[in-house]
């Protein structure tokens, strides 16, 4: 059991993972790149030294000096970044808790109400009824935030389940343009969708896939304000489907679209049109994407519009 | 009249879900805690039980485990009604037998019912 114990205290990749960060910001694999640095500089100043210093006490001595400022920087180093990833891990479990935990009173509230809307306990007027309204908006939108808050926390402690399998990406977004349609008129906003013919079916995780297309169009829809029009397009590009989704809107400043991918980013000139928005949807995209082996991107020019695009493989890839 | 079991710890949740499956014709009865709740399933026979998780005195896993185990229980559909949603949760209660796997914040009471009666093939 002991040995068990070091062999797995040696398992660099799998100490990592338990961080959820790349491996070359891991605190374990910064702490052996450094040891091997240390024993290869230690050599290095050996043969130097010996080749240039005629008394070997004084190159041992060397050797020694500098091997140990060069262990104690490493260390100091690697101590702070297992700090900052040790933090890391505690703020995703902290939001994942924090999310469950609010669900259930949500879960409360949105039944209590769905029940006192359905008039079985007694007729409420119009004005009630209005209020109520408001009081489920608000409670899918705070589910909505949770939902994403839970995602970015899979997505940081690489926890995110995907269970992929083969379907037509085209039908997937004719369903959505369809869910989308109430809120796209309410918004003054044309959607157009032009698709090529005989488009493959895709290998991915269709509700994942769901969840990045429903996010760059709830975005489009969102940022183009009236008699906006937008774009879907989906062709076949290799051995990949290539989706994209253009838009007439606000734009992204060219400052900001570096960040756009970011958790929490919302670009300054969106918010003005659109205070609501969590600045997370373009952030799990990307995650989504990444990890079903595709590409995403943007083009966009503000006050002019955006085109948001993505690929997703055809053939099972392993990932 | 078909029966069913809701063994859940939110009172509130409880209250609303046995509200509607009532007015909805279906004869309910619910516990507050995983022990009564598997007594329940025992002396009541119900059609269906909607089974929280993250129970008071006996985990919903258990709960699941002892219907499963006991020869006069071991046949009635189980729903995990949850909010938790982790893979392993949904593996384990799948591997213990559960008919199905809801998460609660995913439904509304409209869209449960249509879920429940889909269950009891109605």
């Amino acid at each position: 059991m002991k040995y068990q114990s070091i062999f797995r205290e040696l398992n660099i990749k799998k100490q990592c993972d338990k961080y959820g960060v790349p491996l070359w910001q891991c605190p374990q694999f910064l702490f052996l790149i450094m040891g091997i640095m240390v024993i290869i500089t230690a050599i290095a100043t050996y043969y130097i030294g010996t080749k240039y210093i005629f008394d070997p006490r004084l190159v041992a001595f060397i050797v020694l000096i500098i091997s140990t400022i060069l262990f104690v920087i490493g260390f100091i180093i690697s101590q702070s970044f297992e700090r900052l990833a040790e933090a890391n891990k505690i703020k995703s479990e902290f939001i994942s808790i924090v999310s469950h935990q609010l669900r259930t009173p949500l879960s409360n509230l949105g039944w209590a109400i769905e029940v006192l809307m359905s008039g079985k306990l007694g007729k409420t007027d119009l004005q009630q009824f209005e209020y109520f309204v408001i009081l489920r908006e608000n409670i899918v939108r705070m589910n909505e935030l949770i939902k994403d808050l839970l995602m970015v926390s899979r997505i940081q402690t690489q926890t995110l389940f995907f269970s992929k399998k083969e379907f037509s990406l085209v039908d997937l977004v004719q369903e959505l343009i369809q869910d989308f349609k109430v809120i796209a008129q309410a918004s003054n906003v044309r959607v157009i969708f032009n698709q090529s013919k005989n488009i493959p079916l895709i290998f991915a995780d269709q509700f994942k896939i769901r969840q990045v297309i429903g996010n760059l169009l709830d975005n489009a829809i969102r940022y183009t304000q009236d008699k906006g029009e937008i774009k879907i397009k989906i062709e076949v590009q290799g051995n990949r489907v290539y989706f994209a989704i253009q838009d007439n809107g606000v734009g992204i400043p060219k400052e900001e679209q570096k960040y756009i991918f970011q958790r929490f980013f919302r670009a300054d000139n969106v918010m003005k049109y659109q205070t609501q928005g969590s600045g997370l949807g373009l952030y799990i995209a990307k995650s989504i994407i990444d990890k079903s082996g595709g590409k995403i991107g943007f083009t966009s020019q503000e006050g002019h519009g955006s085109t948001f695009w993505f690929t997703a493989p055809i053939l099972k890839t392993k990932v | 009249m078909k029966k069913i079991l809701i063994i859940e710890d939110e009172s509130a949740l409880q209250k609303s879900l046995s509200d509607v499956l009532s007015q909805d014709g279906y004869h309910v009865n619910s516990a507050l805690d995983g022990e009564t709740g598997f007594k329940l399933a025992q002396s009541e026979k119900p059609d269906l039980v909607l089974l929280d998780l993250v129970l008071p005195k006996l985990h919903g896993l258990e709960v699941l485990k002892k219907i499963r185990e006991n020869i006069e229980t071991k046949k009635i559909p189980v729903v995990i009604l949850t909010n938790l949603e982790s893979m392993q949760d949904i593996e384990k209660t799948m591997e213990l037998g559960a008919t199905n796997y809801l998460i609660k914040a995913n439904y509304s009471l409209k869209d449960l019912l249509i879920k429940i009666k889909e269950i009891l093939g109605e």
